[in-house]
């Protein structure tokens, strides 16, 4: 038999009305990185050495290079699409640096930084943007829609907040298999409104899976800014009402970052249960390339936030602590920038996936009806070939 | 063999299921201790736990993320919808992510091993909400598997086919027959092939498809047909996503004639799918336009279910023009 366990006798009892206020949960912001580097006093900093600090650094100036060059490379026309990350790089890298492994990372689209820090290659990135043959998605997805199995990286998925409560059933599924391993699921303040974010966190509260729930509030969903999106004490507050474990951040602080992901895996684990993050940043670039937010917000608001940008924070620090220095900077992004150049050229040239691969994976074989609407296709582009360039010529 | 009706029959496979691999999960609203409003998952919890059956929050979109999740992990969850009317908030998390999840990844992940149960269908004087059908939206959704079983027999072979097939299967269960349907199930464990249609009755002069409940009403509707000199083939098609092509074309260049009938409102039904494959393949065979014989285009009512319904006379009435034609 189950038993019901309301606890609303437990309240404070009152004789006349007595409202509590949308704000009145005083939530605590953890911070522990300063702009210029210094931490600030009585900060515990997360588990982190000069290798890891070095790694963690790299990815993150990789990234920004990436994100520019691909910006170019959209202006130019030889990309149909991008998203950067631009200044939200800490919530994605810091994140994949406090995790292990075997942990499951599923993002919504914007978390590239966590695949770049589990070692997906320069060249799988550009396959997967130039929708070559080369792409482990098969070309079958727009740009930055990346997933890899060997690292665990779930695929992305366009539609939002879908990967909310899959990330509930996914780290359910690893407790009850006893794997050690937990899962992260990353998602903005926009995708929170979805009914997804709810059914997530419900399901993961009450079934106690060990999922860490990561809130990127940059501040924007395309051009509706986060108080069009919300009235209450931002997402965090939602949190306390599923009775979960919940954090503020300041998502610009990679060392905040790190310490509040290195605990969620650890209580997660421990307890079988969820932590929501909520990370305080600024998406400082535009939604996408297909976005120009000038029309929608001020340079001045914008010029706050480069201020306080998680790279140049980061490196602060390491300079602070010896373990960096300018011309390691200069060399790691003049290094980089060349890498990038090389690795456009190349992937644009590799050929498009065959034709076959239009009917493959729709089931785990190819059906009766869509092997003969295959054919009947195959028949069409050979009587029209110069209508189809792009497959035409390697069919046989 | 024993005498099961069509909830213990499913019960009965779910059973089987959860016994060979034990991360095959059944959950839903109301699912664990209590086993289901229907009870179809009566007892499972006991067998084997709280953590591998188990009740939901009532939300139809978490159970489907939740067993996307699961699935994409390696786990095989068997989510059950407590009404098919209920599956919409789901609808999303079925149609663009788990038919969608191996394609868009490459095969990268998968969510093969999930099974969706729900309920379906008129009869119980359920009114708009107790009553749909639904299944023609998700025939039209490439990477769904789409089965409706008529008996206690066809549910259990072809729920273990479904629960071990590597794709999502969406099941819809004839609510109408859980207790009203009782026939001889073999106790071992046994399937029955996704995919493809069963000829229930032969015969020369007219084809009658349908699947799942309906199959009772084209089985009347044959024998009134019967009486009157008319020899109907009836055929269960029982898979229809993908669905038996083959066997519908056979049947029909045999008798020249096919009456189609689903429960689900006619326009934009599975039967409109199926007329138009059938008149090209067999166009130079047909005798008679083929008829449709399906639920109005309206809710589904309550106090008028009756004259709703596509029974077993609208079905005789339309035999009757056929051969007539």
């Amino acid at each position: 038999m189950s038993t019901n366990t309301n606890t609303y006798e437990k309240g404070q009892v009152v004789h006349t009305p007595t409202f509590i206020d949308g704000h009145s949960v005083d939530i605590p912001i953890l911070k522990i990185l300063q702009q210029d580097g210094s931490v600030y006093d009585g900060a515990e900093l997360p588990k982190i050495d000069q290798e890891l600090a070095t790694k963690v650094y790299k990815t993150l100036a990789f990234h920004r290079v990436l994100d520019e060059r691909m910006v170019a490379a959209q202006r130019q026309g030889r990309l149909s699409f991008y998203m950067t990350a631009l200044g939200e790089e800490a919530t994605t890298v810091g994140g994949a640096a406090a995790l292990e492994p075997q942990d499951m990372i599923m993002a919504q689209y914007r978390e590239q930084g966590a695949l770049m820090f589990r070692g997906f290659e320069l060249e799988q990135f550009m396959n997967q943007m130039f929708s070559n043959e080369k792409d482990l998605g098969k070309g079958r997805q727009m740009p930055i829609h990346y997933g890899s199995n060997e690292l665990n990286y779930m695929t992305i998925s366009s539609p939002l907040g879908t990967q909310i409560p899959q990330a509930a059933g996914y780290a359910y599924g690893q407790k009850l298999q006893g794997l050690n391993a937990v899962t992260i699921c990353y998602f903005g303040e926009g995708a929170a409104s979805e009914g997804d974010f709810h059914a997530g966190l419900n399901m993961a509260a009450v079934h106690g899976a060990p999922v860490i729930f990561f809130c990127r509030n940059n501040g924007y969903a395309i051009s509706t800014p986060s108080d069009e999106q919300y009235k209450g004490n931002g997402i965090a507050s939602r949190g306390v009402g599923y009775g979960i474990k919940t954090l503020r951040i300041d998502g610009n602080d990679i060392l905040a970052v790190m310490k509040a992901v290195q605990w969620a895996r650890a209580y997660a684990l421990a307890e079988n249960a969820p932590v929501i993050i909520e990370a305080m940043s600024y998406r400082l670039g535009a939604h996408s390339t297909s976005d120009d937010p000038s029309g929608y917000r001020t340079r001045e608001e914008e010029a706050k936030w480069q201020a306080n940008d998680p790279i140049l924070r980061m490196k602060n620090w390491l300079l602070a602590q010896n373990w960096w220095d300018e011309a390691q900077e200069s060399s790691l992004f003049e290094g980089l920038r060349d890498e990038v150049l090389a690795a456009v050229k190349v992937a644009e040239k590799i050929a498009k996936p065959e034709l076959r691969e239009l009917v493959t994976d729709v089931y785990d074989d190819v059906p009766q009806h869509i092997e003969k609407q295959y054919q009947d296709l195959v028949e069409h582009i050979k009587q029209y070939p110069d209508a189809y360039p792009v497959t035409s010529g390697r069919l046989k | 063999m024993a005498q099961m009706n069509l909830l213990h029959a499913i019960n009965n496979a779910l059973d089987i299921a959860m016994a060979e691999d034990n991360s095959t999960l059944c959950f839903g609203e109301d699912v664990g201790f209590f086993g289901g409003v229907f009870r179809a998952t009566s007892g499972l919890q006991e067998k084997y736990g709280k953590s591998r059956c188990f009740n939901t929050p009532l939300t139809e979109q978490g159970i489907m993320g939740f067993a996307n999740g699961l699935a994409a992990q390696g786990s095989r969850p068997v989510a059950e919808i407590q009404f098919a009317d209920y599956i919409f908030p789901a609808f999303d998390q079925i149609v663009n992510e788990s038919a969608k999840f191996r394609y868009r990844s490459g095969n990268e992940f998968n969510v093969g091993k999930l099974t969706i149960r729900t309920p379906y269908g008129g009869g119980i004087a359920g009114g708009l909400y107790h009553s749909q059908s639904p299944e023609a939206y998700f025939t039209q959704t490439p990477g769904l598997k789409v089965v409706v079983p008529r008996n206690p027999y066809q549910a259990k072979g072809l729920l273990l086919a479904a629960i071990r097939d590597d794709n999502p299967v969406v099941f819809f269960e004839p609510k109408r027959l859980y207790r009203a349907s009782v026939g001889e199930v073999p106790e071992e464990d046994y399937q029955l092939p996704l995919g493809k249609a069963d000829v229930m009755q032969t015969g020369s002069d007219i084809t009658l498809l349908a699947w799942g409940a309906q199959m009772e009403i084209m089985e009347k509707a044959a024998a009134m047909a019967s009486e009157v000199g008319i020899s109907c083939e009836v055929i269960d098609l029982r898979s229809l996503l993908p669905w038996d092509i083959e066997t519908v074309t056979n049947s029909v260049t045999k008798t020249g004639r096919l009456i189609i009938s689903h429960e689900a409102p006619l326009t934009g039904g599975f039967a409109g799918e199926i007329a138009a494959s059938i008149q090209q393949e067999c166009f130079l065979s047909l005798e008679s336009p083929i008829e449709r014989i399906c639920g109005l285009d309206t809710p589904y009512p309550l106090a008028q279910e009756k004259e709703y319904v596509a029974d077993h006379l609208k079905v005789f009435e339309a035999i009757k023009r056929s051969v007539n034609f």
